[in-house]
């Protein structure tokens, strides 16, 4: 028998959330082991004192653009600062989203109201858009694409979109598109802790990582 | 009549005065399947039209097992007279799902499963309406692990036209509608993709509820006796299924008009859509897991046991790596 709408969305918010959930805490904690078990040689020089050199300035100056670049890449850093100030908003925000986070790990914040978390999911979705005629059209940044970039690119837009329908009540009933909202959000769950999407929980340690080995040697950057 | 023109509204009272005029009103046959009654106690309480003003002047209601005064074998020869005069002509209602196990023993009238009886009935009738949510889809037999092996009507009816009116029970001017609809224009209303009117299974409750803004501006209720219930706020915490039902409570009301369900303070069940009674508990939120999430521990264990597994090899490649290293001296480097 083929599944009604209903039965869909009761089997994504059930079993699929849970086999999703489930490949994504695998992955994430095997990744984490792996990278923090590889260990680094031991640094046995004398460390060179340099004023504001740190794994925390790093982290912080990596965020912003280095001088000169926001006129060089405009795109790259201000559609992308965007789309991920946007989605952190949208995700983390929404009241349902809240929802879920305290069902699965019992912490909960106050939601935004759901009219600005339209207009941030639309805002996030242009951003997102942009990037990827930038990723087309820039023969740099097309010549430097591989499947995942393409790949990633989807998996994160598809749950914006389809979240973004389903609200809206566009295309399908809203049964249905939630039904696939919700999949899309396992799917990328499932292809996270395994694509570059895991920069998600690496990129500070590895920003603080390269601050302080530089900052041992001297180097503020 | 929601969703029907001005003119529709002069048609229908028209032919539901000439329907009250004929000397021979449509017969109408309501067959109860695996069933609790409360489609039948919900449309004795229609107020427009009423079930009496229909039954004395706009249909013959030939058999209803709850609201005829016959019994046993007069009610039978009703129903097989009924079926007979009328073949081809009349409207067969259904309440209840058929169950199919134990060659539907489960659910028998005057000795005949209902199997036998609906297709029986439904060969002379010109539409059938599968009055409530068992009828239409299944409803609570059906629900897992459906012992009786409960089916809807649409599942075993092929080649009758089918409405369905699900709701446990459904709104009662909306069966009533969906009948006055049928005699006026001697059709079924325009359906949806579940073969449910889309004038009053057209938009969700959470669309049409009052309580909406509060959603909108993120006010929930946390529990049935908070602050955030007695202010009337959003009930989606409470596991109300609003978002993703079909139906015309938040705009006709129920009991002429009274009250519905979110207005008396409780999250709606979602009473009128498919397998509502194992769409992960009525009283979890739409947004949280419909099921346990049985895998998280195993998960996590694999998880470190993997990492721990690859880190060891790294270790063990890094290690041969060194072992194998061979020293360059200057007399290397010379030769």
């Amino acid at each position: 028998m083929i599944m009604n709408e209903m039965q869909l969305l009761t089997w994504v918010r059930g079993p699929g959330l849970n086999l999703a959930v489930g490949i994504f805490v695998l992955g994430v904690l095997w990744r984490l082991f792996e990278i923090f078990s590889l260990g680094r040689k031991k640094d046995l020089s004398a460390p060179r004192a340099a004023p504001g050199a740190s794994g925390l300035r790093t982290i912080l100056r990596r965020t912003l653009p280095a001088e000169g670049m926001l006129k060089k890449a405009p795109v790259t850093y201000i559609a992308g600062g965007v789309f991920h100030i946007g989605l952190a908003i949208v995700v983390l925000l929404f009241a349902p989203h809240i929802k879920l986070i305290q069902s699965l790990i019992g912490v909960s914040w106050p939601a935004l109201p759901s009219q600005f978390i339209d207009l941030i999911t639309i805002v996030t979705l242009v951003a997102m858009l942009v990037l990827l005629a930038d990723r087309i059209m820039n023969p740099v940044k097309r010549f430097l694409s591989t499947f995942e970039d393409w790949f990633t690119w989807t998996l994160t837009f598809l749950p914006l979109l389809t979240g973004w329908l389903a609200v809206r009540h566009l295309l399908l009933p809203y049964t249905t598109m939630l039904a696939l909202h919700i999949l899309c959000v396992e799917l990328l769950l499932i292809f996270l802790p395994f694509t570059k999407l895991f920069h998600a929980f690496t990129v500070f340690g590895s920003r603080w990582f390269n601050g302080t080995v530089n900052g041992h040697k001297g180097v503020a950057v | 009549m929601m969703a029907l023109s001005p003119v529709a509204g002069r048609a229908m009272a028209s032919a539901l005065a000439a329907a009250q005029a004929a000397t021979k009103r449509p017969s109408v046959i309501w067959l109860p399947f695996q069933e609790c009654t409360g489609c039948t106690e919900s449309i004795t309480r229609s107020h427009s039209p009423t079930i009496e003003g229909m039954i004395f002047d706009m249909v013959s209601l030939d058999y209803q097992e709850t609201l005829m005064a016959a019994a046993g074998f007069q009610a039978e020869e009703a129903l097989h007279a009924a079926m007979k005069e009328n073949h081809g002509k009349y409207l067969l209602i259904v309440d209840g799902s058929i169950p199919l196990g134990l060659d539907g023993a489960y659910s028998c009238i005057a000795g005949r499963t209902n199997l036998e009886l609906l297709r029986e009935a439904s060969r002379g009738a010109a539409a059938i309406v599968a009055m409530g949510s068992c009828a239409a889809f299944g409803g609570l037999p059906n629900a897992n692990p459906n012992p009786t092996g409960a089916v809807s009507v649409s599942d075993i009816i092929k080649d009758r036209p089918i409405v369905n009116v699900p709701g446990c029970p459904p709104i009662p001017v909306v069966m009533t509608a969906v009948l006055a609809h049928f005699i006026t224009f001697g059709s079924l209303p325009e359906l949806d993709g579940l073969g449910r009117p889309k004038a009053f299974y057209g938009e969700t409750i959470h669309d049409r509820c009052y309580r909406r803004p509060f959603y909108d501006q993120g006010k929930f209720a946390k529990t049935f006796d908070d602050e955030g219930a007695r202010n009337g706020w959003c009930l989606f915490e409470l596991g109300c299924k609003g978002p993703v039902t079909y139906n015309s409570c938040a705009t006709t009301k129920w009991n002429a008009g009274t009250s519905w369900p979110v207005e008396s303070g409780h999250g709606c069940l979602g009473c009128s859509e498919p397998d509502f009674w194992d769409a992960g508990g009525f009283y979890r939120a739409l947004s949280m897991p419909a099921g346990p999430m049985q895998m998280l521990g195993a998960a996590a264990a694999v998880g470190v046991a993997t990492g721990a597994a690859v880190s060891f090899l790294n270790r063990a490649k890094k290690n041969a790596a060194k072992a194998g290293h061979e020293t360059t001296t200057l007399a290397d480097l010379e030769k």
